[in-house]
């Protein structure tokens, strides 16, 4: 459905994309992972035929969209990142010139009906567009890329601004949309892309860092050598015992978080190890018990930096996407890394 | 194309712009003709149609100078160059609605005509020959002015690049007086629009001139299009 091969884009010195090949097969749901400034938005707009890539090609169900625009453009409905709406008109007089733009070639009004249903617009139909919020917006926003059925739908960061209400709605509604359509969806929210997609790439200053299904990737990340507990007894005691645990590397004092001596330590243990059946062994042997163990929240920021920590051969070779981030994730933590 | 051509009709008549730029354009050209031809007891109307030339020219930025800046600024242009339409008919979609907001404007020429006409009747070839000039002159300055859009994403930016560049129009002729050199003033020459705009409104129907207008919206739209292009491989 979608080819794309060694995509660059430059802007000056600084490299936007940087060498990114992945394709898409017909009627998945692909994520596109990476935090603001990752170029996401870059590629987007390149495979859409918005900007020009430096070098590369993307083609659209075997169109190339640079030699052969119209064609392959016909085939995407695009929501870019701020949806390009035009302020001064009603809902209806935007979706009957979006319409009219790129030459939707079914029956008008059922169509328009249809879309305006699917995306929950219909009562804000008459309303101008700049009188509405922005979860009605970015509802337009997607009207408008659904407009013709294209095959290949792109949403750039739909979710973005919503209430949380909405933002659930809205994913429900790429889930459907994901049975007939394409879908390629960015994000800088891991548990979106988890919820949504069934394979993620992740994205980071412009280099492609994985390429796997979302399940794969946080087993990958998995942090069960990252702990948080609460334990209720005596600070330095348990403190002492914790570090005491074989291949622990680092315990920290979190603070008092319940009245009657209950505290909080974050730990850290080496790769690989589990230390959570030692811990309440001799926990449970001093009478100080465990009121609260969990992962410790991995954010997006700790996936880049496990992703891209000192993995030289992967900036080597960006294109292989047989799993590379297993071998770096495995080396990623050791000191914590500077994210380069 | 014509998605693009009628959005911006709509934009023009659903904003004031159009509205008062008609209205100006008839109160300024009426003045002329009330001036150099009612008062005058005369019924040449070529003092009305070269004094149209002033007016154009301060008049067209205000039409143009939104065309493809406000997409910009609003990145609505990602919905009008990802859609499956070329750079060539957004462009022409736009450049059409301006131009024919522009022939409702001199529409009015043909108003002072029939006025003549209750007194004397005039030379109708004459009358199309002026009111022909005067479309290519706007043709013309609204293809520059689309150009000049296209280079800003603001508006004033926009609008004050057409006066400076209708201006220098204006302005570029008294300077081939001046120069010494032959080249320069042959270059002068070449590129006034006043010397062309004249002969016009002189009556003289010159396959030249409407040859030079009409090459200055083609390239000015050619311009146009290749700063698209340009922006996407910046």
């Amino acid at each position: 459905m979608l080819e794309v091969k060694n995509l660059t884009k430059t802007y000056g010195e600084k490299r936007a994309v940087d060498n990114i090949s992945f394709s898409v097969s017909r009627g998945e749901i692909l994520g596109f992972l990476g935090p603001n400034g990752a170029g996401k938005s870059t590629t987007m707009n390149i495979i859409t035929g918005y900007l020009s890539s430096t070098s590369g090609a993307v083609t659209v169900d075997g169109l190339d969209i640079l030699s052969e625009p119209v064609k392959a453009k016909q085939k995407i409905g695009y929501l870019p990142e701020h949806p390009p709406l035009y302020l001064d008109m009603t809902v209806k007089e935007y979706l009957d010139f979006m319409f009219d733009l790129k030459k939707v070639r079914v029956p008008k009004k059922a169509h328009l009906e249809e879309i305006c249903e699917l995306v929950k617009i219909t009562d804000v139909y008459k309303r101008l567009i700049k009188n509405l919020s922005k979860g009605y917006r970015q509802r337009v926003g997607l009207a408008q890329a659904l407009l013709g059925s294209p095959d290949l739908l792109i949403l750039d960061e739909p979710t973005v601004g919503l209430d949380p209400k909405q933002i659930i709605e809205i994913r429900s509604l790429i889930k459907q949309l994901g049975e007939k359509h394409t879908v390629i969806l960015s994000s800088h929210i891991l548990p979106e892309v988890q919820a949504v997609c069934e394979r993620v790439i992740v994205i980071n200053r412009g280099v492609l860092v994985a390429d796997d299904t979302p399940d794969n990737l946080s087993h990958a990340m998995s942090t069960d050598h990252k702990l948080t507990v609460r334990i209720a007894g005596p600070e330095d005691g348990v403190y002492s015992l914790l570090s005491g645990l074989p291949a622990m590397l680092r315990v920290d004092k979190l603070g008092e978080r319940e009245q009657g001596g209950v505290f909080e330590y974050s730990l850290e243990a080496e790769q690989d190890a589990d230390v959570r059946r030692e811990m309440f062994k001799r926990l449970s042997e001093r009478n100080w018990p465990i009121l609260a163990l969990r992962s410790s929240e991995l954010s997006l920021e700790d996936i880049f930096l496990s992703l891209t920590a000192d993995d030289a051969p992967l900036h080597a070779e960006p294109s292989s996407t047989d799993r590379p981030e297993e071998a770096s994730a495995a080396e990623a933590q050791e000191d914590g890394g500077d994210g380069e | 194309m014509f998605a693009i051509f009628r959005r911006e009709l709509r934009n023009y008549f659903s904003s004031p712009i159009a509205y008062i730029y008609i209205a100006v354009y008839y109160a300024l050209s009426s003045f002329y003709f009330f001036g150099t031809t009612l008062v005058a007891n005369s019924t040449n109307l070529s003092y009305v149609f070269s004094s149209l030339f002033t007016i154009s020219i301060f008049m067209i930025p205000i039409l143009t100078m939104r065309l493809l800046s406000e997409d910009k600024k609003y990145k609505t242009d990602q919905a009008l160059l990802t859609a499956p339409v070329s750079l060539l008919s957004v462009v022409m979609g736009k450049y059409l609605a301006a131009l024919l907001v522009y022939l409702i404007g001199i529409g009015i020429t043909l108003v002072f005509a029939v006025i003549v006409a209750f007194f004397t009747p005039p030379d109708w070839a004459v009358v199309f020959g002026h009111f022909l000039g005067t479309l290519l002159l706007g043709a013309a300055l609204i293809a520059v002015g689309t150009f000049i859009s296209s280079l800003t994403e603001n508006q004033v930016v926009a609008a004050v690049g057409g006066f400076v560049v209708g201006f220098a129009l204006m302005l570029v002729d008294s300077l081939s007086s001046i120069v010494q050199s032959p080249l320069l003033q042959g270059i002068i020459n070449g590129v006034s629009f006043t010397a062309r705009y004249q002969s016009f409104t002189v009556g003289v129907l010159d396959l030249a001139d409407v040859l030079f207008f009409l090459s200055v919206c083609v390239a000015f739209i050619f311009f146009t299009v290749r700063v698209f292009e340009k922006r996407r491989w910046s």
